[in-house]
């Protein structure tokens, strides 16, 4: 059956993504657009008192001017979550199209409409706006203290949610004479998604139904939200997501389309773009949760780990968006990666007046990561034992069910993966080999693990549809609610498509823009599920075409269906190979009968009730200048087991990314802000260091192939691991050179600086 | 979309002194690598530009007759780097020229943009202070030519009078001849970035290679615009060379540099840094001119 499964086949859309014919959002607007240019907030926290329009609506070509004063006073919630009909479970809805009571620099307060960019930006720069202006917050453990400014009206306090997992009593066994206590507060930074493609999305209305064109992972979910947002049936809404230059989760969220929407409806329905410039895409999307994390582990001295706490600050900034999910994720990974008798862990989601954090790649598991990977090695310090040796000690056994996922570690992943890692780096010699450095460079090797599960399942709707259309040449079509977000689930799933019909890969056509209106229901790019969900659909989908065309095939050849089968695009006699007929053949005689003619379609929709657990590692060799305060990354390996490869060359690719953003995790990037304003400092590629090309080593990355059992082809996730891992592995590496454990990232060479003064390694 | 009021092509030299004298608000604009972006981010809104991109007289590197250097101010940074001659006399310019943004910026921006822009950070600039370059002004009265330190009056702010505009870069024999320099740019990543803190030195050394004739060394972002470290220069003149006195000139440059505090980097780490990049720089550069240490 795999006969292009497994194998590196070129991607689908590589020839129109080189030569430029493939179309995105901006390509597909009409030129008659009225130009929508968002204003925002330029304070941290207060009212929008006023905003005067009369200045912005003189200058020429501005159409219109809307205001916080004049949009619906319709809350809406943002997530992109699966809807929930249980109020209990759906997202919270705490944001309007517009804003009086602005929570972050940078919320939107007005948008001016006008007939091109230039006179867009001249109305935006004439508007004056007036505000009441209120104490702001910026950190999440300030933002719990008593006379915090209150953010939301509804929400005293700031915490947005608290939720705790308790395991054993660890009072009690921290007790037990002889242990070793550890301790560590870490904090990772906010960081931006800096996709290629900024958000853009284009609205109007057809025929009384608003359309929206929107760079989006989620067209089926925006639907939704714009339906809420304008307090529209959701029916009246369309939603059409073209090709898209990444969204790593910033695109996981409905971002500008209910705005651009209701802005379309405020000129009678004339076509409106919204495009987010660079700098808006850093304050006014989404961001990544920084969080603070607390631990404390109490280890007996061979080892072994009697009792541990986990308490994680997670900073949310000025809206709920994806919310408690992520810092949950990230406590969830705490006793399933090293499992212990006796765990208390407590995890808070805060309002601040920063950017509201969303979804990003790893989704609370980076953050999770560098905590709790820094912690590892903090612990191995402190007790004097290699890193290695714990983590094969401690870390999730074989067998191991996870009562609320049932999630199941079928084979030996970790031993295999760190065994992999080793061995490419060197790690052993390496290690040896840089014992007793004093120089003033020095180099050093660490690594880390990373827990990742794929999909979402059972915290909500895992379903997946499909659409296969058979063409009278044999070749077909295919359509899945799973959006095409660069990763290559179009060309996987063409593979998956091809190989489950029974037909070449070349006769199959992926459809990939998702339009609402025809595209089967799914609920996009997100939680590394693509692969995994889609393959559910693909198989169930194509088990039913082939149901119908040897129905068919035994109409017109008179042989039964038991004796016939569909291999490589051709109807074949089981019981002695012959070739009846090709499925060409059979498709045109089918569609063209004056008899009883029939367009050969299948579309079904699968549940998928299983979840799969997707681990691995990194392995980092540093090179630290310590009188340069600079860290720079010599090796860096990513070994994963994602199941079976679909197609190792792409798998190879997603994890090249998720390294290179694991490493401006780990060394350069972080969003900063003016503590006595609140105002975003570096939101542009200059000031805000996302790392380049001659910052990355070669990346290597290898793969454990260990098929997953729930997995109609044993693949697992991909899309997000690979960004969990690296960070705490060059840390690690660090600490190996230098003796210094870093407690942050990004390791600039100003956090550097501080902490080689500290440990006295350099002197002014 | 840029908010561009009016662009007015210059033909020559001398038709942009025109244009300069009859649109005195007009923005010169040559490779647009810093007047594009700043027109982007609306602070030059509306604004007329007047464009000597064409003007072909302004390219190149060449030798005058008393051996002085000649940088025409549209060369760009690419060119620099590879010319012969840049090669040749101030290799040092060429490679901090290379450490401008990424490949496509080094191909359309100039030096002479760079200068003109007054930004501390610019990276041909401390080179430039370390050489005692001379700028070349053209305007109605003809050509001016004044000492780099003095073109720059504070951050952002060059000394342009009306109706001119900058048409070379001039860097004398003596500033090169036996001389050999070192750029360090220290900055958060390996391209696409603008200095945390630049420094340039160059040495010559004595026949025997043993005494160090003359050190020269200049800061970009250590004040608000680049500056020459005159105590260290002083100490180092004269004295043979060694590791030691690499230490010894590294720690005076503090008492001419004033980096200042801000988000984009602390105070005490600018000089923490600037002391470490005076000393390797400094070695480096012994180690150019022959120097055994």
């Amino acid at each position: 059956m795999s006969k292009n499964v497994g194998k590196s086949v070129p991607r689908v859309d590589a020839y129109e993504k080189a030569a430029g014919r493939a179309k995105y959002v901006d390509d597909l607007c009409g030129r008659e657009a009225l130009i929508a240019r968002v204003v925002h907030s330029a304070v941290a926290h207060g009212f929008v008192r006023s905003i005067r329009t009369e200045a912005a609506e003189a200058v020429p070509g501005v159409v219109k001017v809307l205001t916080c004063f004049d949009v619906p006073d319709i809350p809406f919630p943002t997530a992109g979550h699966p809807w929930s009909t249980d109020p209990e479970h759906q997202d919270t809805a705490d944001r309007r199209l517009l804003n009086r009571h602005v929570r972050y620099w940078g919320d939107d307060v007005a948008v001016v409409l006008a007939e091109n960019e230039v006179a867009a930006a001249q109305g935006a720069a004439a508007l004056e706006a007036e505000y009441d202006v209120l104490p702001f917050v910026l950190d999440a453990q300030e933002a719990m203290g008593p006379g915090a400014p209150q953010i939301h009206e509804d929400c005293p306090g700031n915490v947005l949610k608290h939720t705790s997992l308790r395991r054993g009593d660890y009072e009690a066994a921290r007790r037990e004479p002889g242990l070793i206590k550890v301790e560590g507060w870490y904090d990772t930074p906010t960081v931006q998604h800096c996709h290629i493609e900024n958000h853009s999305c284009f609205a109007c209305q057809e025929a009384g139904r608003v359309v929206v064109v929107s760079s989006t992972q989620i067209p089926h979910i925006v639907r939704r939200v714009v339906g809420q947002a304008l307090g529209l049936p959701w029916g009246k809404v369309r939603v059409v997501k073209p090709y898209i230059g990444g969204g790593f989760g910033n695109k996981q969220d409905a971002l500008y389309e209910p705005l651009c929407a209701w802005c379309s409806t405020q000129v009678g329905g004339r076509l409106v773009k919204l495009a987010c410039s660079r700098e808006e895409t850093f304050v006014s999307n989404r961001v990544r949760h920084a969080i603070r994390t607390h631990i404390i582990s109490y280890v007996r001295p061979d080892g072994t780990l009697a009792a541990r706490k986990f308490e994680a600050f997670s900073n949310q900034g000025a809206y709920a968006s994806h919310g408690h999910s992520v810092a949950a994720k990230g406590m969830g990974a705490f006793p399933q990666l090293y499992p212990c008798e006796n765990v208390e862990c407590d995890a808070w989601t805060v309002y601040t007046n920063r950017p509201a954090a969303g979804a990003m790649r790893g989704y609370g598991i980076p953050q999770a990561m560098f905590a709790g990977e820094s912690h590892i090695d903090d612990i191995c310090a402190a007790i004097g034992m290699d890193p290695l040796e714990f983590r094969r000690k401690n870390l999730m056994p074989v067998g191991y069910v996870d009562g609320f996922s049932k999630n199941e570690l079928y084979t030996d992943s970790f031993n295999q993966c760190i065994d992999r890692g080793m061995e490419a780096l060197g790690y052993r010699e390496k290690l040896e080999r840089y014992k007793h450095q004093t120089g003033p460079v020095r180099r050093g090797v660490g690594m880390a693990v990373f827990w990742y599960n794929t999909a979402v399942w059972p915290i909500s709707l895992e379903s997946s549809s499909c659409r296969m259309v058979l063409n009278q040449d044999g070749s077909l079509q295919f359509q899945t609610g799973e959006t095409e977000i660069g990763q290559g689930c179009d060309t996987a799933y063409t593979q998956m498509v091809a190989d489950a019909v029974g037909v070449p890969l070349e006769d199959v056509h992926v459809v990939s823009a998702q339009d609402t209106d025809v595209t089967p229901y799914g609920t996009g790019a997100y939680a590394s599920r693509q692969t995994y969900v889609g393959s559910f659909s693909i198989v169930q989908t194509a088990a039913a075409l082939r149901q119908r065309i040897l129905d068919i095939a035994h109409g017109q050849t008179r042989m039964p269906v038991s004796n016939l089968d569909l291999v490589d695009g051709k109807i074949i006699r089981r019981s002695d190979g012959r070739v009846l007929k090709t499925l060409g053949e059979l498709a045109a005689e089918s569609l063209y009968s004056l008899e009883h003619s029939q367009h050969i379609t299948a579309e079904t929709t699968a549940q998928i009730k299983s979840n799969a657990y997707s681990f691995g590692c990194s392995f980092a060799e540093v090179e630290v200048d310590i009188p340069m305060c600079r860290a720079t990354l010599l090796r860096l390996v990513n070994v994963h087991d994602c199941g079976s490869l679909i197609n190792p060359a792409l798998a190879e690719a997603q994890v090249h990314g998720g390294m290179s953003m694991a490493i401006g995790y780990g060394l350069s990037e972080e969003l900063k802000f003016d503590e006595k304003t609140g105002r975003p400092l570096n939101n542009n590629l200059l000031d805000y260091k996302l790392s380049t090309f001659l910052d990355h080593p070669t990346l290597e990355a290898k793969f454990v192939e260990n098929p997953e059992p729930t997995s109609p082809f044993g693949a697992k996730a991909l899309g997000e691991p690979p960004a969990c891992s690296g960070a705490p592995a060059i840390r690690n590496a660090i600490l190996n050179a230098t003796g210094v454990a870093i407690d942050r990232c990004p390791i600039t060479p100003h956090v550097l600086y501080r902490a080689f003064q500290n440990a006295g390694l350099i002197t002014d | 979309m840029y908010d561009i009021k009016a662009l007015y092509q210059a033909q020559s030299v001398a038709d942009a002194v025109a244009l300069r004298l009859a649109h005195p608000e007009a923005q010169i604009i040559a490779g647009g690598s810093d007047v594009l972006v700043q027109l982007r981010e609306g602070r030059r809104a509306g604004a007329e530009l007047i464009s000597i991109q064409t003007l072909d007289e302004l390219r190149g590197v060449s030798l005058e007759g008393d051996g002085t250097l000649r940088i025409g101010s549209l060369t760009s940074f690419s060119h620099i780097t590879r010319h012969p001659l840049i090669q040749k006399c101030v290799n040092v310019l060429g490679e901090a020229a290379d450490q401008v943004g990424g490949p496509q910026i080094r191909n359309i921006g100039t030096i002479g943009g760079n200068t003109c822009n007054g930004a501390t950070s610019a990276d041909t600039a401390s080179t430039l202070f370390a050489y005692d370059a001379v700028v070349e002004l053209t305007g109605p009265e003809g050509v001016r030519r004044l000492p780099i330190g003095e073109f720059y009056l504070g951050a952002g702010r060059v000394d342009i009078r009306p109706g001119e505009l900058q048409t070379a870069i001039l860097i004398p024999k003596d500033s090169y001849e036996n001389c050999f320099g070192h750029y360090i740019k220290y900055a958060m990543r390996s391209a696409m970035d603008i200095a945390t803190l630049g420094t340039s030195v160059n040495i010559r050394l004595s026949a025997d290679k043993k005494t160090v004739e003359r050190a020269r060394v200049a800061f970009g972002v250590a004040g608000p615009i680049p500056l020459r470290a005159r105590h260290a220069e002083e100490l180092a003149a004269g004295q043979p060379v060694s590791a030691e006195l690499a230490g010894r000139f590294a720690r005076a440059v503090k008492e001419d540099i004033n980096p200042r505090d801000s988000w984009r980097a602390a105070r005490d780490f600018r000089l923490h840094i600037a002391v470490e990049s005076a000393k390797r720089a400094f070695l480096e550069s012994v180690k150019l001119a022959g120097g055994a240490l």
